[in-house]
C-alpha cells in the first residue's frame, strides 16, 4: 500500500502526540498522584503506537509498546512513580521525538534505543508474558472445548462478564480462524472486532488486540465478549466476513464463569513470590488491550471534569499555504467592492427585497471579512508550548530549580513571525536559566527562595506585540559588562568611561561578547544574543534590556503586527483619504487657530498642561486641495511615540475601521511618514500614516 | 529564421511602442488613482488591482515627453518584470501583434526623444509604421531614477 499520502498527517499527529506527551508528563511531574494525567499519556502513547505500527515505523512502535508496558502498571497503581521512570519516559520522548523528526526529513525513521527500551523493560521487570507464549496457548484451546480454555481474567474482567449475566445478558466464548491464505490477517481481525463492537462488548482477546494489530498472532484468536444475541447468531454474523476459516462461539453460564475465574485466581497464586509487579503482569497484558476500553472509558468519564490543569482538547487543524491565504484576502476585497456596488444600485432601485437581500449579503460578507482576517493570526502558544519542557531540562541539568510562569500564551500574532520567533527566545530563555537565575546555594545566601522564577509573558501594546522574558536572578551589573568588553576589545577603555547604564546593556548585543565566566554547553558561546537581536529585527522588531542588579533581568522583545490586520482611524483632508493606526493615537480634538503658537518658528499647541509640536499633513503631503491654516478651527490628531506626543493637522474624521496593511509595491522608494496602504471599503486605496516618523 | 514573438502595441503621442506578451499582466482602463506624496513626478500613484495595490507610473512623464490630459483612449498597461508590478498610463492601447525577432533593428542613439537604453529596438512593421521595443528592466531601474532626478534637480 503506498503510504506516503499518509505521511504528513502521521507526522503532524505525531507532533501533536508528543506534544501531549510532554506536556502530561510534565503535569504528571508535578503531581505524581494524579492517574487521569497518567490515562491521558497512555491514550497519546497508545495513538502514537497504533499510528507508528500501520506506517510499518517498528521502532517508533516497539518504544512506545514498552512506554506503555510502563505506563499501564502506573495507571494501575502498581508502580509508582519516582524521579528516575519519569527521566526515563523524558529520555523515550525525546527519542521518539528525534525518531518523527527523521521520518519528516525523509528518513526512515530508525534509530537505536536499545538502551531505552532495556531500562524501560527493566522498569517493568517481570515483563509480560511474550505473545508468543499467550498465541501459542490460544491455538491450542482454541481446538479444545470453551470451558478448557486458558484464558486468564482479572478480577475486574471476571466481576464485569458475572455481572453482565445477572443482568441477563449473553456472555460468549468466541473463537475465530482466519484463512490460512489471508494477506491482511490484522485487518480482518479488525473488522471482526468492529463488528462484535457494534453489537455488544468484547471484554477481553487472546491475543491481546495489541498484539493482533501487529500481526502477532497465528490464524486464529479467540475472546470473551457480551451481547443480547445469540452464540448461532454472532458466528453466522462472523461467518459472513470473506476471509474467515471457522467460528466457534459457546454461550458461557454462571458455572462455566466461575470455573474460568477460579483457575485465574490459582494461575495468580502460582506465580512466585516477589508479588506486586509480577502480579501486573498478566493484568497489564489484559488492560493494555481494549478488552479494557470499558474500563478506561469509564475512567474518562470520571477523570474529565476532574482534570482541571490538563492540556485543552487538541485543535483540529488544517494546513494551508499562507499564498493562497493571500489571494483568499485578495479575492476578498474585490467582492467586498461589488457589495459597495451592489448597495449603492440597491439604493437607487428602491426594490424592497433587493434592498432586503444586499443588506444580508453584507452582514455575512462582514462575518466573513472577519474570519478571512483571522486566518493568518496564530496564538504565540504554538512556540510557547515546547518551552516548559525545555526549561526543565535546562533546570536539571543546571541543578537549579526553576519555574516557569506563562502568561498570555493566546496573544496572537502573524503566522510569519511566529515561525520565526521560535529561535531567538529559545535562546533568551536559556540565558535567563544559565545566566539569570543563580544557583540553589547562592540564592540562598541572597535570602531568595529556592526555586527561582522565569516570567515568559506575551501581550498586545498598541501596535506591536511584547514578548517579556523576566528573571528573579542574580541581574546585570554594568561594571561587569563593562570590564567585560574592554577586555575583549569591544570597546575601548575611554568609551567605557561614557558609558551609561543602558548603553552597558546594549553591549550584550554586541557580536563576540558574553559574560558567563564559565562556558557551559547551554550557553555562553559568545553567539548568542547578537543572533537574537539580528533575527528580532530582521523581523522589523526590537530588543531592550531592563536589568536590577542583584534582582533580575528583564529582556523585552517588540516584534510588530506585521501583514495584519489593525483598527485605524480614517481621515481627510481635501480629496484625499488617510489612516492612522488607532493604537499611536492619544485622542482627537478640535483646535482654534488662536490656540497655536509660535515657539522658535515651530508651531506648538498646549496640551493637557504641556506643549506638543503641530504637524501640517497638508504641507508635508503637499495635499492640492486643502490647507488647514486658512481655517478658523482645526481638527487634530494626537499621536504618540513612546513618551513624545505630535499632533497632526486634519480636515475631517471619517471613521474608525479595520484595515488590510498592504505594501505599496517593490517598485516605489521609501516614503517618508508613509507605512503602507489600504483598500477602503468603496475599492480605493488610502496610504497609511506612519505617525512615528513624525516624531524625532 | 527566429521565433515569433506577441507583442502589445500602445501609444504614446504618435509613437507606437511594443511590449512582449508574456510580461503584460492585463490592461486596464483609467480608474481612481491614489496620490502617493513626496516621491518622483511621474508616479502618479497607487491603484487596486483586484485586491494588490500597484504602483502607477506615466510613461509620458518617465521618458520626460509632455504630460497629457487622460482620455477615453488612455490605458494602464500593468507589466511584471522581475517580480515588480507596475502599471504604466499610456494614450491608447489597441492592437496585438506577431512579430519576427529577425525584423528587430538596433535602435538608433535617440528615438522619439527617447534615450536608446530604455529600448530593446525598433522594428519596422508594414510600410511606415515603425514600433518601438522597450526594455522594461531598464526603465524600471530604480537606481536609474535617482540619478535622472539628482541631474533634474
Amino acid at each position: 500500500m503506498d503510504m506516503n499520502q499518509y505521511l504528513s498527517m502521521f507526522i503532524d499527529e505525531s507532533n501533536d502526540h508528543l506534544q501531549s506527551l510532554n506536556e502530561s508528563m510534565m503535569g504528571l511531574e508535578a503531581n505524581p498522584e494524579d492517574l487521569s494525567i497518567v490515562q491521558v499519556i497512555f491514550r497519546s502513547a497508545h495513538t502514537l503506537k497504533g499510528m507508528a505500527a500501520t506506517m510499518g515505523f517498528e521502532d517508533l512502535a516497539s518504544l512506545t509498546h514498552q512506554m506503555e508496558n510502563v505506563l499501564d502498571l502506573v495507571r494501575n497503581n502498581k508502580l509508582r512513580m519516582q524521579d528516575f521512570i519519569f527521566d526515563t519516559l523524558f529520555k523515550s520522548i525525546d527519542a521518539l521525538e528525534s525518531m518523527v523528526e527523521d521520518i519528516t526529513g525523509g528518513g526512515a525513521g530508525k534509530a537505536d534505543v536499545t538502551e531505552i527500551v532495556s531500562s524501560l523493560q527493566a522498569i517493568v521487570r517481570g515483563e509480560v508474558p511474550s505473545a508468543g507464549n499467550a498465541s501459542a496457548e490460544v491455538t491450542a484451546a482454541a481446538s479444545g472445548n470453551a470451558s478448557a480454555a486458558q484464558v486468564f481474567l482479572d478480577e475486574f474482567q471476571y466481576s464485569v462478564l458475572e455481572q453482565s449475566l445477572q443482568e441477563g445478558h449473553q456472555v460468549l466464548y468466541v473463537d475465530v480462524a482466519i484463512r490460512k491464505d489471508c494477506q491482511l490477517k490484522a485487518v480482518r481481525a479488525y473488522m471482526v472486532f468492529d463488528l462484535l463492537e457494534r453489537s455488544g462488548e468484547v471484554v477481553k482477546s487472546f491475543p491481546s488486540v495489541q498484539d493482533i494489530e501487529q500481526e502477532k498472532f497465528d490464524y486464529g484468536f479467540s475472546l470473551y465478549y457480551i451481547t443480547q444475541k445469540d452464540a448461532s447468531e454472532i458466528q453466522k454474523m462472523i461467518l459472513n466476513l470473506s476471509e474467515i476459516e471457522a467460528v466457534t462461539a459457546v454461550a458461557l453460564d454462571q458455572e462455566s464463569l466461575r470455573q474460568m475465574g477460579q483457575d485465574t485466581a490459582a494461575a495468580t497464586a502460582e506465580a512466585p513470590a516477589p508479588a506486586p509487579v509480577q502480579e501486573a503482569a498478566p493484568v497489564a497484558a489484559g488492560n493494555a488491550s481494549p478488552a479494557a476500553s470499558l474500563h478506561s472509558k469509564e475512567e474518562n468519564g470520571k477523570a474529565a471534569p476532574a482534570r482541571v490543569g490538563g492540556s485543552p482538547s487538541p485543535s483540529r487543524t488544517i494546513r494551508v499555504d499562507i499564498e493562497r491565504l493571500d489571494v483568499l484576502m485578495n479575492l476578498f476585497s474585490e467582492l467586498l467592492i461589488d457589495r459597495v456596488r451592489l448597495e449603492q444600485l440597491a439604493s437607487e432601485v428602491q426594490n424592497g427585497d433587493l434592498t432586503e437581500t444586499v443588506e444580508h449579503m453584507g452582514r455575512v460578507s462582514g462575518d466573513l471579512q472577519n474570519i478571512v482576517m483571522k486566518l493568518r493570526m496564530v496564538p504565540v502558544d504554538t512556540v510557547f508550548n515546547r518551552f516548559p519542557r525545555m526549561i526543565r531540562d535546562l533546570a536539571k541539568s543546571l541543578d537549579k530549580k526553576v519555574d516557569l510562569i506563562i502568561t498570555g500564551a493566546d496573544t496572537e500574532l502573524d503566522r510569519t513571525v511566529i515561525d520565526e520567533i521560535g529561535d531567538p527566545l529559545v535562546h533568551l530563555l536559556r540565558n535567563a536559566v544559565d545566566h539569570g537565575i543563580e544557583s540553589i546555594a547562592d540564592r540562598i545566601a541572597a535570602g531568595k527562595p529556592e526555586t527561582g522564577t522565569v516570567q515568559l509573558r506575551a501581550f498586545h501594546s498598541g501596535n506591536h506585540v511584547f514578548i517579556e522574558i523576566e528573571e528573579d536572578g542574580k541581574g546585570i551589573y554594568p561594571k561587569n559588562v563593562l570590564a567585560s568588553a574592554v577586555k575583549k576589545g569591544v570597546i575601548t577603555q575611554e568609551q567605557a568611561g561614557t558609558m551609561t547604564d543602558d548603553e552597558a546593556y546594549q553591549l550584550l548585543f554586541a557580536p563576540g561578547f558574553s559574560t558567563a565566566e564559565v562556558i557551559s554547553d547551554v550557553s555562553g558561546r559568545g553567539v548568542g544574543l547578537d543572533v537574537v537581536k539580528s533575527k528580532i529585527s530582521s523581523l522589523g522588531g526590537n530588543v531592550t534590556i531592563y536589568s536590577t542588579p542583584g534582582k533580575g533581568t528583564n529582556f523585552s522583545v517588540q516584534l510588530p503586527l506585521t501583514l495584519s490586520i489593525i483598527a485605524a482611524m480614517l481621515v481627510r483632508l481635501g480629496s484625499e483619504k488617510y489612516a492612522i493606526p488607532l493604537s499611536s493615537i492619544v485622542e482627537t480634538g478640535i483646535v482654534k487657530q488662536s490656540q497655536i503658537r509660535t515657539i522658535h518658528g515651530n508651531r506648538m499647541l498646549e496640551f493637557r498642561g504641556s506643549h506638543i509640536p503641530l504637524v501640517s499633513l497638508s504641507k508635508i503631503f503637499s495635499i492640492p486641495d486643502y490647507d488647514e491654516s486658512t481655517e478658523e478651527e482645526t481638527e487634530i490628531v494626537v499621536v504618540r511615540k513612546g513618551e513624545r506626543l505630535v499632533a497632526l493637522a486634519v480636515q475631517d474624521f471619517i471613521g474608525q475601521n479595520e484595515i488590510v496593511i498592504k505594501n505599496l509595491g517593490k517598485y516605489l522608494p521609501e516614503v517618508q511618514g508613509i507605512s503602507g496602504a489600504t483598500i477602503l471599503g468603496d475599492g480605493q486605496v488610502a496610504l497609511i500614516i506612519d505617525p512615528n516618523a513624525f516624531i524625532k | 529564421m527566429a521565433e515569433d514573438i506577441k507583442v502589445i502595441v500602445f501609444k504614446l503621442g504618435t509613437e507606437e511602442y511594443g511590449i512582449e506578451v508574456e510580461k503584460v499582466q492585463t490592461i486596464e482602463r483609467m480608474m481612481p488613482i491614489t496620490r502617493v506624496p513626496k516621491t518622483y513626478s511621474f508616479i502618479k500613484g497607487v491603484i487596486n488591482l483586484r485586491g494588490v495595490v500597484i504602483p502607477v507610473i506615466d510613461l509620458r512623464g518617465r521618458f520626460g515627453i509632455e504630460e497629457a490630459e487622460h482620455t477615453d483612449q488612455t490605458r494602464i498597461i500593468i507589466v511584471n518584470v522581475n517580480e515588480m508590478e507596475v502599471g504604466f498610463i499610456v494614450d491608447s492601447a489597441n492592437d496585438v501583434i506577431d512579430l519576427n525577432r529577425d525584423i528587430i533593428d538596433v535602435p538608433p542613439d535617440v528615438v522619439g526623444g527617447i534615450k536608446a537604453k530604455y529600448l530593446d529596438g525598433v522594428a519596422k512593421i508594414g510600410d511606415d509604421r515603425l514600433l518601438i521595443m522597450l526594455n522594461l528592466s531598464e526603465v524600471l531601474n530604480k537606481s536609474e531614477i535617482v540619478q535622472l532626478e539628482s541631474l533634474e534637480g
